[in-house]
């Protein structure tokens, strides 16, 4: 069968490539056979598959059925990927896989791995087809490798990415949760900080804090740090900087529960702690910031 | 632009509609001393609401017209800081001090009437 590239500069090349060659076929036509020998053996290759990954005791966080099902659809993406030579699909199906079995603990070495496993089952399918032709060989894994590295690649990449998304959206949710601000009395706020507080956090926490004094329009909030156990210079500075930076929305801060290190950092640091407004624990946080706002609880009894 | 100046009783109200050059903030800090007295005010409320920048000056310019109208004989309230500005004017080390600060207009004419109305009956 004589070339049918039309471009003068590959036929050039591949006449001279193919010197001894009885037959040249473009890159086209050949990535068709590989599709079509892919295609033929589907059931057998796909067993052969599975049955590595099971071997090298991948994706042991899932049933044989699982596997089985997910290697089928795997399979028939990645030969159509490389068909197509289109990674659109086989980039969406990969994020959907790792959406599902992110959660069930498959970690990225077995995703990664068994890509790998397929494309090397694959190769060896390949190798043994053409073993009596090397170089028949040598250009079907021409064609081959880009395309099954393009995909390993793209289902590797979209697998983390999709693992880093979710990272984030846990980190998100983690510190929305951990820096609430409470409304305990009309223009009272309280804002409890429980665990370690980093700058990211620190800043995140004066950012909700204070769109939390506008909204609710709050004279008067209790920080209480009794939940942490230790602050840096940074965040210790950073505290101080909430504290007058809710001043200017006119609201008074009085910070509760130091602990003896924390309060030794803020000495050592030394802020003037004469506009810090504390006081030993949240219960007489919360009984200042009443006084302040002109509130007095007493018993029902004594009231009466 | 200037910024006007209005009599509401006892109490001057300035508001700044838009970004001030430090020429408007020197204006405006000669008009409020003037006004303080001849309007014989007790209070000055400063309203910054639609400010989204505070830079060195104007906050340092605040605090004299602050300190020079105390020494006119009245309170001076700035109101209506946003979060933002606020936390960005402390991390510049400008932090007002001696002054006092409100939420917005009523918490300025709330905290004015409250420090009034324990010394003036009128009020």
């Amino acid at each position: 069968m004589a070339p049918t590239n039309s471009n003068p500069g590959n036929t050039q090349i591949e006449e001279e490539y193919s010197g001894s060659l009885r037959q040249v076929k473009p890159t086209s036509l050949l990535l068709g056979e590989l599709v079509a020998h892919l295609r033929q053996h589907r059931t057998q290759l796909r067993e052969e598959w599975a049955r590595r990954i099971t071997e090298a005791q991948l994706l042991t966080a899932m049933t044989k059925q699982e596997i089985f099902a997910e290697t089928t659809s795997v399979y028939d993406n990645y030969v159509e990927a490389l068909e197509t030579g289109t990674l659109e699909a086989i980039q969406a199906y990969a994020r959907n896989l790792s959406e599902r079995i992110i959660p069930r603990g498959v970690e990225t070495h077995e995703v990664v791995g068994i890509v790998l496993l397929l494309r090397d089952v694959l190769a060896r399918s390949l190798f043994a087809k053409y073993q009596s032709d090397f170089d028949m060989l040598s250009r079907i894994l021409d064609s081959y490798e880009p395309a099954a590295n393009r995909i390993a690649n793209t289902v590797a990449v979209g697998f983390v990415q999709e693992r880093e998304r979710i990272i984030r959206e846990q980190q998100e949710a983690i510190r929305e949760l951990s820096t609430p601000v409470l409304q305990v009395r009309e223009r009272l706020l309280i804002l409890p900080i429980i665990g370690v507080i980093d700058p990211q956090r620190a800043r995140q926490l004066t950012e909700q804090l204070l769109r939390g004094i506008r909204t609710n329009r709050a004279k008067v909030v209790v920080i209480d740090i009794t939940g942490v156990a230790a602050i840096d210079a940074s965040v210790a500075n950073h505290l101080v900087q909430t504290v007058e930076a809710s001043r200017l929305l006119g609201a008074t801060v009085i910070v509760t529960g130091l602990s003896p290190e924390i309060a030794q950092t803020i000495v050592n640091i030394g802020v003037d702690l004469g506009k810090m407004n504390t006081v030993g624990d949240l219960q007489g946080g919360i009984e200042q910031a009443e006084r302040l706002l002109g509130y007095r609880v007493l018993p029902l009894a004594e009231a009466s | 632009m200037d910024v006007p100046i209005l009599k509401q009783g006892y109490f001057l109200i300035a508001t700044v509609q838009s970004a001030l050059t430090d020429s408007d903030l020197l204006q405006l800090r000669s008009a409020l001393v003037q006004r303080v007295v001849r309007c014989r005010s007790r209070g000055v409320i400063v309203d910054v609401t639609s400010l989204d920048v505070m830079d060195s000056f104007a906050s340092r310019t605040l605090r004299d017209i602050a300190q020079m109208v105390r020494l006119r004989g009245a309170k001076m309230v700035i109101v209506g800081i946003q979060p933002e500005v606020a936390f960005a004017m402390v991390q510049l080390g400008l932090k007002l001090e001696n002054v006092t600060t409100a939420l917005d207009l009523e918490e300025g004419l709330v905290h004015l009437n409250q420090e009034f109305s324990s010394t003036d009956k009128r009020l």
